[in-house]
């Protein structure tokens, strides 16, 4: 099992694969729209390729609760213990 | 309120990425040199084909695009915003800091065609659906697939607002492109417009079904052999890729900010064969009228025309027919008409192929200088025009050229251009 951290690392590796954001600005407290400017097309890949890389399933309609960096990753968590 | 005009329309940038070349000065002198851009193809895929030779693009786009920037775009989008950021900066309109300030948004407009569209995105993202199933399809696919992004793409990288467009023709897209923006000027639309044509072609299924046609040259064992337009030993075209971009401006707005002008756009002339799908009109009647037409509009008579770079793409009929109509739209001034064919070097751009050789046509007016047409070992006795092998100088005073494009579907656009 992945810790947060470790989750929270993959998915800032995933969001600079995507959008361009160096990987040390994907901060917990960031939201991926206002601060990080990753758009609903990027987001839908950054949801995408997190399902992959962290073998969880995220419905379309969870990914607007997704506000957060963090958000993201506790769902991640939740997900894979669930 | 648009108004039908006379508006003279100028050329006062140009921009490309080819198969000879990432930018238009390492271009045309690749052009000049007589240097060919066809090779044998190193994918894996290539293998299983008959034809395994193209012509590639020289500079790879993701080795000039910032890396974000060229995941969200087509290969064919690529080429294309390349091409029209040299352009636009050639114009001298892009300023230190990025953004315009010499043309108003409302008065600039794009006219970037392509053939065939984005088919890399559309074929990646259909083998994705195959083999990871339908949550892993890019929901960049549309964006980057739709045959208008590349147009689209160019109208946000410079604002443009006086309308973006997308003309289909084949392999006479290019050229269509700058005929639809030649009307947009002198329609009173817009002012300045970066117009051309783009295509990324060169996959496996366009080169499968173009093979299976019997349309590409099999000379796999001796590639730069490969394109050579008008010889008796052409076997087919050869497939490049590529973008071409021009920036066509009202000659009063040029005027107005001091812009060096290239030549001018004389005018165009658009015909259907109404005949076959794919076979070009054995007596190139539609070609001939396209060319007449395209005088017409310019005012020109056939003696003013002293320069063609022909569409001769390599194939057996078209090549022929091509000829033919050049004779009977010109009569004997074909005599004093210099040809070329410069896809026997860059190979055949299909929707781009317009676009590239009407800056070879713009810079050969520009220099006075024709590139050679390579590999014509023995002219075909059917082909009765003066074919430049080597450079060859055009004469001084006032002069035009024409610059044709034929498509798939029977598309004819010869667009007529002069000295400034």
């Amino acid at each position: 099992m992945a810790s947060t951290d470790e989750i929270r690392s993959d998915l800032a590796d995933i969001v600079n694969e995507v959008a361009g954001v160096p990987a040390d600005d994907v901060k917990m407290d960031k939201s991926f729209v206002d601060d990080l400017d990753v758009d609903s097309l990027s987001m839908v890949e950054v949801v995408v390729a997190a399902e992959e890389k962290f073998d969880v399933k995220i419905p379309d309609d969870e990914v607007k609760n997704l506000k957060t960096v963090g958000d993201a990753v506790a769902y991640i968590e939740r997900a894979q213990t669930g | 309120m648009s108004t039908a005009t006379n508006r003279t329309v100028v050329i006062t940038g140009l921009g490309t990425t080819s198969p000879v070349g990432g930018d238009v000065s390492t271009t045309w002198q690749a052009l000049l040199d007589g240097t060919s851009g066809v090779a044998r193809l190193g994918q894996d895929w290539a293998e299983q084909l008959n034809t395994q030779i193209a012509a590639e693009a020289a500079v790879d786009p993701t080795e000039v695009l910032e890396r974000v920037k060229a995941r969200r775009l087509d290969r064919s989008a690529q080429f294309a915003v390349i091409a029209a950021k040299e352009a636009w900066t050639d114009a001298g309109l892009a300023s230190d800091d990025g953004e315009d300030r010499r043309v108003d948004p409302d008065r600039l407009g794009v006219a970037c065609a392509s053939g065939i569209g984005g088919v890399h995105t559309l074929l990646g993202n259909y083998d994705v659906l195959h083999e990871k199933g339908p949550r892993r399809v890019s929901p960049l696919s549309i964006p980057m697939l739709m045959p208008n992004s590349p147009a689209a793409n160019i109208g946000l990288d410079v604002d443009a607002r006086a309308g973006v467009h997308t003309p289909v023709s084949a392999c006479a897209s290019g050229n269509e492109g700058i005929a639809l923006a030649v009307d947009m000027i002198r329609l009173g639309r817009a002012d300045v417009v970066l117009a051309g044509g783009t295509e990324a072609a060169i996959h496996p299924l366009p080169m499968a079904a173009f093979g299976n046609m019997m349309a590409l040259s099999k000379r796999n064992d001796d590639p730069e052999a490969a394109s050579r337009p008008w010889d008796v030993d052409r076997d087919g075209f050869v497939l490049g890729e590529g973008a071409g971009i021009l920036v066509l401006e009202s000659e009063e707005h040029a005027t107005a900010r001091g812009a060096r002008v290239y030549a001018a756009v004389a005018g165009a002339g658009i015909t259907a064969d109404s005949h076959d799908i794919a076979q070009p009109d054995p007596k190139g009647l539609g070609a001939t009228r396209a060319i007449k037409r395209a005088l017409a509009e310019s005012g020109l008579e056939p003696g003013d025309i002293r320069h063609i770079n022909a569409h001769a793409t390599s194939t057996p009929l078209g090549d022929v027919a091509e000829a033919l109509a050049i004779r009977t739209a010109l009569g004997s001034a074909t005599d004093d008409v210099v040809m070329t064919a410069t896809k026997s070097m860059t190979g055949h751009l299909l929707g781009a192929a317009g676009a590239l050789e009407s800056i070879a046509t713009v810079l050969a007016l520009h220099h006075r200088v024709v590139p050679p047409t390579i590999n014509l070992d023995q002219q075909d006795e059917a082909v009765d025009l003066d074919i430049a092998t080597k450079q060859r100088d055009l004469p001084a005073g006032d002069l035009a050229a024409l610059n044709n494009s034929f498509g798939f579907g029977g598309h004819n656009v010869a667009l007529a251009f002069r000295t400034a």
